[in-house]
């Protein structure tokens, strides 16, 4: 089990710099996750955690001690690759072992520590089988174990479960949080699956190409995000531009034409232009007049069914203005009517306003 | 300062260079030298000499090599096209039986076949004459010779390369694509041109270059059935014969451009994106053929196909089983016995040549082994300023004519060198094996080449990360992974080097005389039984390499090319 430190990597690959300036602690055992769109620069930071790249600046230190250019093989790191990476000539014991193999363990306890993970991953019955005969899912579990047989210190799994279809990725997230848990070892994974980064770790960072936009937990994430491109990134979530009127001490929405209430009612940082995120489920809706602050008249564009929720459209009068709404499905009487006229409500408490991310 | 990946690299890349310098680049640099050189003073007289009026048999000698190597690829082509169309897209009885037939040729090594056509059509050939005899004819009908046997032989030597790779080119074709046409309102002929056609065209231009540059450097044919006929391959060895090896560099020199800017042709040709792999995973779908008499009539075509293709291969067989001095004047042969057999293993002069051919082939191919297998992973999966020129400095033996690497190595080593350690290499035992190594580097680089570009690279920092160093990775992971693909390419060079005529006939010694040579004396002897059996044991050789191929490594010959 080791801490990892990167401080101020940066990392250029010719004249086109993939990661920037990136600045993170990751505890030991933490479960620590790095979420981005394609490109971000997430597979690059994992890699130079690996050994694979060395980074252009900065340093990479585990526990303190100083790693940026040891080599991956004196690294101890395990890492799961994205398309698995099995060794195609080898039976699923024998992947497995080659880790142990390489350190000149005994041949009795490498048995024992092969067969005892590979119980782990529940793929005991499978031991002598050529990995090329084996499911996606199972490949992934062999994947696994290959990585956790060695007890790295740090386990790396490069979006692990994007190859999967939907069901058996739920079940093999449950499984790498079962032993993640079970062997307590830091774990950094890299998905750009919202859901799953929100169910599974312990933090987040949230990457923008080649920045480090915030590091938090799933809910500091989720409901304080610190700029429009996290808001906007994990969930869905409505996004205004809003100014602070400094004579009036208060939020002033152009797209609404109206003053919007907020609670804290003060903007955190006063420079540069300010966005305004309300999530969707957040949002008040009813047939019937509301009272209080920060209430609209609009009508129900459009109406759509996703099973769980219900998803409403609201476009308000007098504006051009949008709003995405969004209901628990609680049966067919209580959907919104297209065309209807109904009152929203945008609850103070849950209206954040934001600085506007940077454009690079 | 280096880091550790880069060192490896460049330990990696040290041995390559120097040996590609040394025996490849260092020895077309002494031909080129040489080529300019009249009486050790620099002129150009020589190539004045080449265009000039004074020596007008090597203009015409380049001419009828251009002459035949265009005739060469159009014969190939109208046999090769309609065999792949019909073996991929009809189905009728003995079709896989007859396919397999059509790839024959490719293990009679070059002067093995030309030889057996020699005896099957030549002027007192078995065929012409048994029909003249069955007829009742005053002469032959017909015989070949001169440039219609030299044509006869590539048409028959070379048509697989068309064979093979239109086949492949239209099983990867996606038939819903001519479905799709053909729903749209195109008619067959219409489909064919429109859709077909145009997504073969990769395949065919591929196949032209191949068979063109083959029949450029072709040796064997035109040096059995040419008579007076001149081709350029064969002005440089009578040139190196008389003593003028300037002339000879000169020769060497124009036919090496011609060859190389193939070379570069095709690798351009075959960079640029092509859309013959639009889907993935969809094999050919066959027709039956439903129409009985159009059934039959395939068949008996498949047959008539398969007893012309597989005469050499029997005429070979049958003639060596005749005793030395039992068929001279007679038009057939009249005693078959086991003797030629039976010396080969209790006369060494008889015995010598095959244990030359098999220990020389065998070094050269363990260099190459070995060579190909570190040479294919440096280019495929190191990074290194200069990898192109690498690259096609690897591939210029493959396009050199062998005439010509011939030539090179002579004029290389015909003097001490620091690159054959302060020897004298031309006269020794050991040029023949070098000559074979470099030969042989493109085949094996190639096919490793190919399984390794297959090899993701995850797989070997998978095992990086789980802590092996890099030559356990190397040993463990990347070479059982690829050996599939290496020892293909090293078995078809095995298979080649028995066969190798042109170099050998340049190149070889009392002392290390190969199969080949010593079928050429049995020829000049009129020992025809014996040639025979030397060919018939280079013949199995190259069976049982290939059977073990298939058998063990999953090896199609098609791959091998
Ligand atoms: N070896 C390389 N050479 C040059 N550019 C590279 C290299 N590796 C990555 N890049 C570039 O760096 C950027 C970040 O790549 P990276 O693989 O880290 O993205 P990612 O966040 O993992 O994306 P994805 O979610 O698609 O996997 C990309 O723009 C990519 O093109
Ligand atoms: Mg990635």
């Amino acid at each position: 089990m080791s801490s990892v430190t990167l401080s101020n990597i940066t990392k250029r690959f010719g004249n086109f710099t993939a990661v920037k300036d990136l600045d993170l602690v990751i505890e030991e055992g933490e479960f620590f996750t790095f979420l981005g769109p394609s490109g971000c620069g997430k597979t690059t930071t994992l890699r130079m955690i690996a050994g694979f790249y060395y980074p252009s600046e900065g340093k990479v230190k585990f526990n303190e001690k100083d790693m940026t250019t040891v080599s991956p093989e004196n690294r101890n790191t395990g890492m799961v690759f994205q398309n698995y990476a099995l060794f195609p000539h080898m039976t699923v014991y024998e992947n497995v072992a080659f880790g142990l193999k390489v350190r000149k363990k005994k041949k009795a306890e490498i048995k024992k520590r092969v067969e005892d993970v590979l119980e782990k991953v529940r793929l005991k019955p499978f031991i002598d089988r050529q990995v090329s005969q084996l499911s996606g899912g199972q490949q992934q579990r062999v994947a696994l174990a290959r990585a956790l047989v060695i007890e790295p210190d740090i386990l790396l799994l490069d979006e692990p479960l994007s190859n999967l279809d939907a069901r058996l990725r739920d079940e093999m997230r449950n499984e790498i949080l079962r032993l993640q848990r079970e062997y307590g070892i830091t774990t950094i994974y890299v998905t750009h699956d919202q859901v799953e980064a929100l169910t599974m770790s312990d933090r987040i960072a949230v990457f923008n190409v080649g920045n480090c936009q915030q590091i938090g937990t799933p809910t500091e994430i989720y409901n304080q995000p610190v700029n429009d491109f996290v808001a906007e990134f994990i969930g869905e979530t409505n996004l205004l531009d809003v100014d602070w009127k400094e004579d009036k001490e208060e939020f002033y929405s152009e797209g609404l034409n109206k003053s919007i209430a907020v609670i804290p009612p003060e903007p955190e940082m006063s420079e540069g232009p300010l966005k305004m995120s309300i999530r969707p489920e957040a949002i008040q809706v009813s047939e019937e007049e509301l009272s209080g602050p920060n209430v609209f008249l609009g009508n129900v564009q459009l109406v759509q069914f996703t099973g769980e929720a219900v998803h409403s459209f609201i476009a308000i009068h007098e504006s051009d203005v949008t709003l995405k709404v969004t209901d628990l499905n609680k049966g067919p009487s209580t959907y919104l009517k297209e065309n209807a006229q109904v009152y929203v409500q945008l609850p103070p408490s849950q209206v954040r306003v934001v600085p506007k991310a940077k454009k690079e | 300062m280096l880091n550790a990946e880069k060192r490896k690299t460049l330990f990696l890349l040290i041995p390559i260079v120097l040996i590609l310098v040394g025996y490849v680049l260092y020895p077309s640099i002494e031909t080129l030298l040489e080529s300019f050189k009249r009486n050790g003073a620099m002129t150009l007289q020589n190539y004045i000499d080449f265009f000039g009026p004074k020596a007008q048999s090597n203009l015409e000698a380049l001419w009828n090599s251009v002459y035949i190597s265009l005739l060469s690829v159009l014969l190939s082509a109208c046999i090769g096209i309609p065999l792949a169309f019909i073996f991929t897209r009809y189905d009728f009885p003995g079709r896989s039986f007859f396919s397999g037939i059509a790839i024959m040729p490719i293990v009679l090594p070059s002067l093995v076949g030309v030889m057996a056509f020699m005896w099957l059509y030549g002027e007192v050939g078995l065929v012409p004459s048994a029909i003249r005899d069955i007829f009742g004819l005053e002469e032959v009908p017909f015989s070949i010779g001169g440039v219609s046997g030299i044509l006869i032989v590539h048409a028959y030597t070379m048509y697989p390369y068309f064979y093979m790779t239109v086949s492949s080119a239209l099983n990867n074709v996606d038939p819903s694509l001519e479905e799709s046409a053909a729903n749209l309102g195109s008619s067959r002929f219409g489909v064919f041109w429109k859709v077909t056609f145009p997504l073969l065209t990769p395949a065919l231009v591929a196949a032209s270059l191949l068979v063109f540059m083959v029949s450029m450097a072709s040796f064997s044919a035109p040096f059995l059935l040419a008579g007076g006929y001149r081709v350029l391959s064969l002005q440089i060895y009578f040139s190196k014969i008389n003593g003028n090896l300037e002339m000879a560099a000169t020769q060497s020199v124009i036919l090496s451009i011609i060859s190389i800017s193939f070379l570069l042709f095709m690798r351009w040709f075959q960079g640029r994106k092509d859309y013959r792999m639009g889907t993935k995973g969809i094999g050919a779908h066959r027709s039956e053929v439903s129409n009985p008499l159009l059934k039959w009539i395939m068949v008996s075509l498949g047959v008539v196909a398969m007893i012309v293709l597989l005469l050499p291969h029997v005429v070979l067989a049958i003639l060596s089983f005749v005793p030395e001095g039992s068929w001279t004047w007679q038009t057939y042969p009249t005693s078959f016995n086991f003797e030629n057999y039976r010396l080969l293993f209790e006369d060494p002069n008889i015995w010598d040549p095959v244990r030359n051919s098999l220990f020389m082939a065998f070094v050269a191919c363990l260099g190459c082994f070995v060579f190909g297998m570190i040479t294919s992973y440096a280019l495929v999966k190191r990074k290194f300023i200069g990898k192109n020129l690498l690259d096609i400095l690897v591939m210029i033996p493959w396009a050199l004519p062998a005439t010509v690497v011939g030539m090179n190595l002579i004029l290389a080593f015909n003097k001490e060198t620091p690159f054959s350690f302060g020897q004298v290499l031309v006269g020794t035992y050991w040029i023949l094996p070098l000559a074979y190594f470099v030969r042989f580097i493109p085949l094996v680089v190639r096919s490793t080449s190919a399984v390794l570009e297959q090899l993701d690279d995850s797989i070997e920092e998978a095992a990086q990360s789980l802590g092996a160093k890099w030559f356990y990775t190397f040993r463990r992971v990347v070479l059982p992974i690829i050996m599939p693909g290496v020892l293909s390419g090293t078995l078809l060079a095995f298979v080649q080097a028995v066969g190798e005529f042109p170099t050998s006939v340049l190149l070889y010694t009392l002392d290390n005389r190969p199969i080949s040579i010593e079928i050429m004396n049995q020829l000049r002897l009129f020992n025809l039984g014996q040639a025979a059996a030397f060919g018939m044991i280079q013949v199995g050789l190259i069976a049982i390499v290939m059977i073990i191929s298939y058998k063990f490594f999953g090896v199609k010959s098609e791959n091998t090319l």
